[in-house]
């Protein structure tokens, strides 16, 4: 039962930093932009988050380090992308491969520190038995990112600039058509996105591991890629399906101290893996990952062209 | 987005095939004064700085063979992925499938290394390729597959299998394939000289390999402008439709691109292990696969530009070790070059099709 609760925490201490990026993918690719850079985003973030965090002692300026490097590589992005309407895949891959460059380059001098914990929990909810341990002792970045998907599923499906949104990602056109400013709200989508790639970095350097080595990131920037895929774009199922895959890292660690006799390097494998047979079982049916893609993703958008 | 931005774009009537070929001269071009400004930025003084990434390498028969020596794994995975591209497979596993291919010409060379064990060392680097082929068309063949049956995205399939790739050499040097001499590093043993490559150059670690790489780009070259299936692979990435028309099958061009890049990204591992590296290592690739994706862009995708782009990102590799050595600087540098030089390709790419007009003030 104790180990149950703690697994469950870890999962979801696993998933918060997929949760917000997939979060902000969403967002860019409900607007129609496919955003491969999140692995650079989050990298970049990572380093900044854990360099401010480190040197002020704060974890909040850390964070908001994090979510403004995130918002300037997407920035960065958003003028090739939609100013010079580049190819969004070949933009975002220079993203990631900068983004890798130079977090690595950045963060050389910091490899190795360490940084104190910090504290966790909801008071007195956190001493309920069962559900406190496995709720209520997480970082208030967890609760935060459990809010945002709650406020995303809102502003998507219940109001008039989620209506936009959606259908700038559906029909870029006909909303040029209609008047709504398309580049304008896809930058916007997009330095959203980045923010939120931006504080699910720091999460990885300042909460989660707590301290930078070089690709902290680790791929996670592709899972929450591939989550918004799983989730078929819709902000509760990416709620699921990154719990489910905080849960799959976590069991790694939990056979290796059942004295599982995996080797190490096979259950790390995990996650990817995972990642791999669910987008397979998840693409089988080519219609109905059709019928819920945002019709537009991945094609640039060329108002004179139109 | 109008007033962030001084200049027009104004839509050529055709593309223009003039900057098809100078936009990657603009992307380095530029790529240098960015650097420039890097390195007075960190204080550095900006000729020194560019004169190591720019001169130093040039410096002398051995700076010369090491820079071709480094191209060579770029060029190779670059031929593969300018195929891909071409066809529109989005293939970004080419690190992944480098590994594996090091990974299974390793593990050749560990059971074939064996004293008393009469295998002359032609035969054994034979085997040793065949095995980095395989190995690299057998990982990219997993992205093929799940493409084709279950129509999973080439893109993150391949990155995925790049990180499975990467821990299955983990668990190769510190199990299977471990030196038990080595006191108990994560590495096989040291290959004996015997199954070395043989060198181009007498007195440089320039191997066979580059000879090699040369020869097979002028393959490619034949093969994607001369043959019926290269014209095939192009038609379905540029007209899908069109291809479909003409009776092409995209599922062949899958798999076809896809082997063709996984087997030279394999090749490319086997050679850096009886090469350079000369035995197995967690780390047999500084991000060759990822910086061949740039290769195969500064090179147009035509395998003649590969071998151009591929000295370009020598260059700055060594470049970067360079300025490790010589400037203090750390050599992450280089991925940072690597990023911009995408970056400013892509945006100079703008001007095949658009021409560059100065706002008329309002």
């Amino acid at each position: 039962m104790e180990q149950l609760a703690s697994l469950i925490a870890a999962s979801i201490n696993a998933g918060t930093p997929l949760l917000l990026a997939a979060l902000g993918l969403l967002i860019n690719e409900r607007a129609g932009v496919l955003n491969l850079g999140a692995e650079g985003m989050m990298l970049v973030a990572a380093i900044a988050g854990f360099a401010v965090g480190y040197s002020t002692h704060s974890p909040m300026l850390g964070f908001l380090a994090g979510a403004l490097s995130g918002v300037l590589m997407a920035a960065l992005f958003s003028w090739l992308a939609l100013v010079l309407a580049t190819n969004q895949v070949a933009t975002g891959l220079a993203l990631s491969i900068f983004g890798t460059g130079l977090s690595a380059f950045l963060g050389q001098s910091l490899v190795g520190l360490g940084l104190p914990a910090q504290a966790m929990g909801i008071p007195y909810l956190k001493d309920i038995p069962f559900i406190g341990p496995a709720l209520f002792q997480q970082h208030w970045m967890s609760y935060l990112a459990l809010l945002l998907c709650g406020a995303i599923a809102w502003f998507i499906y219940r109001t008039r600039a989620g209506l936009v949104l959606r259908a700038i990602g559906e029909s870029p056109e006909s909303a040029h058509a209609l008047g709504y400013p398309v580049r304008w709200i896809r930058f916007a989508a997009l330095l959203f996105g980045g923010a939120c790639c931006g504080l699910a970095g720091a999460y990885l350097s300042l909460v989660y591991t707590p301290m930078w080595v070089e690709g902290l990131v680790s791929g996670r920037g592709w899972i929450a890629l591939a989550l918004t895929a799983f989730a078929t774009w819709r902000p509760l199922r990416v709620l699921l399906g990154a719990l489910l895959f905080g849960g799959v890292t976590i069991l790694q660690f939990y056979l290796q101290g059942m004295g599982v006799s995996i080797p190490s390097q096979v259950l790390s494998m995990a996650p990817y893996v995972a990642t791999i047979v669910v987008l397979a079982l998840i693409s089988r049916n080519p219609d109905w990952i059709r019928l819920n893609m945002p019709a537009s993703l991945g094609k640039p958008f060329k108002p004179d062209a139109s | 987005m109008h007033n962030l931005w001084p200049w027009k774009l104004e839509l050529r009537g055709t593309p223009s095939r003039a900057m098809t070929y100078l936009s990657p001269l603009i992307a380095i071009v530029l790529t240098m004064l960015l650097g420039a400004l890097l390195f007075a930025a960190l204080g550095k003084d900006p000729l020194a700085g560019l004169k190591v990434f720019l001169i130093d390498p040039f410096n002398g028969k051995r700076a010369i063979s090491e820079l071709l020596l480094k191209a060579t794994p770029l060029i190779l995975c670059a031929l593969g992925l300018a195929v891909c591209f071409r066809a529109n497979i989005w293939n970004i596993g080419a690190e992944g499938q480098f590994t594996v291919g090091a990974l299974f010409s390793g593990a050749m060379l560990v059971f074939l290394d064996v004293p008393n064990h009469a295998i002359p060392g032609s035969v054994g680097l034979v085997l040793m390729v065949l095995a980095g082929i395989v190995g690299g068309a057998f990982w990219a063949s997993i992205t093929a597959s799940l493409r084709d049956r279950f129509n999973a995205n080439e893109i993150l399939v391949s990155l995925m299998l790049t990180y499975v790739a990467q821990l299955l050499l983990m668990y190769a040097v510190n199990g299977p394939l471990k030196d038990p001499n080595g006191m108990n590093f994560p590495q096989s043993k040291v290959f004996s000289d015997e199954f070395m490559l043989p060198m181009l150059l007498s007195g440089t670690r320039l191997h066979i390999g580059f000879a090699v790489t040369l020869i097979l780009a002028a393959v490619m070259t034949v093969f994607m402008t001369r043959s019926f299936r290269g014209f095939s692979l192009m038609v379905g990435g540029v007209a899908p439709h069109a291809a479909r028309y003409a009776g092409f099958s995209s599922r062949s061009a899958l798999w076809v691109s896809l082997l063709i890049s996984g087997g030279f990204a394999g090749l490319a591992g086997a050679f850096e292990i009886a090469g350079p590296i000369g035995q197995l290592l967690p780390s047999v690739s500084p991000g060759y696969g990822f910086a061949a994706i740039i290769v195969a862009f500064i090179g147009r995708l035509h395998p003649v530009g590969a071998v151009l782009g591929g000295l370009v990102m020598s260059l700055l590799y060594l470049g970067g070790e360079l300025a490790q050595s010589r400037l203090g600087l750390p050599s992450a540098i280089t991925g940072v070059f690597q990023g911009m030089l995408l970056f400013l390709l892509l945006a100079s790419d703008t001007l095949i099709n658009y021409r560059l007009r100065r706002k008329a003030r309002i």
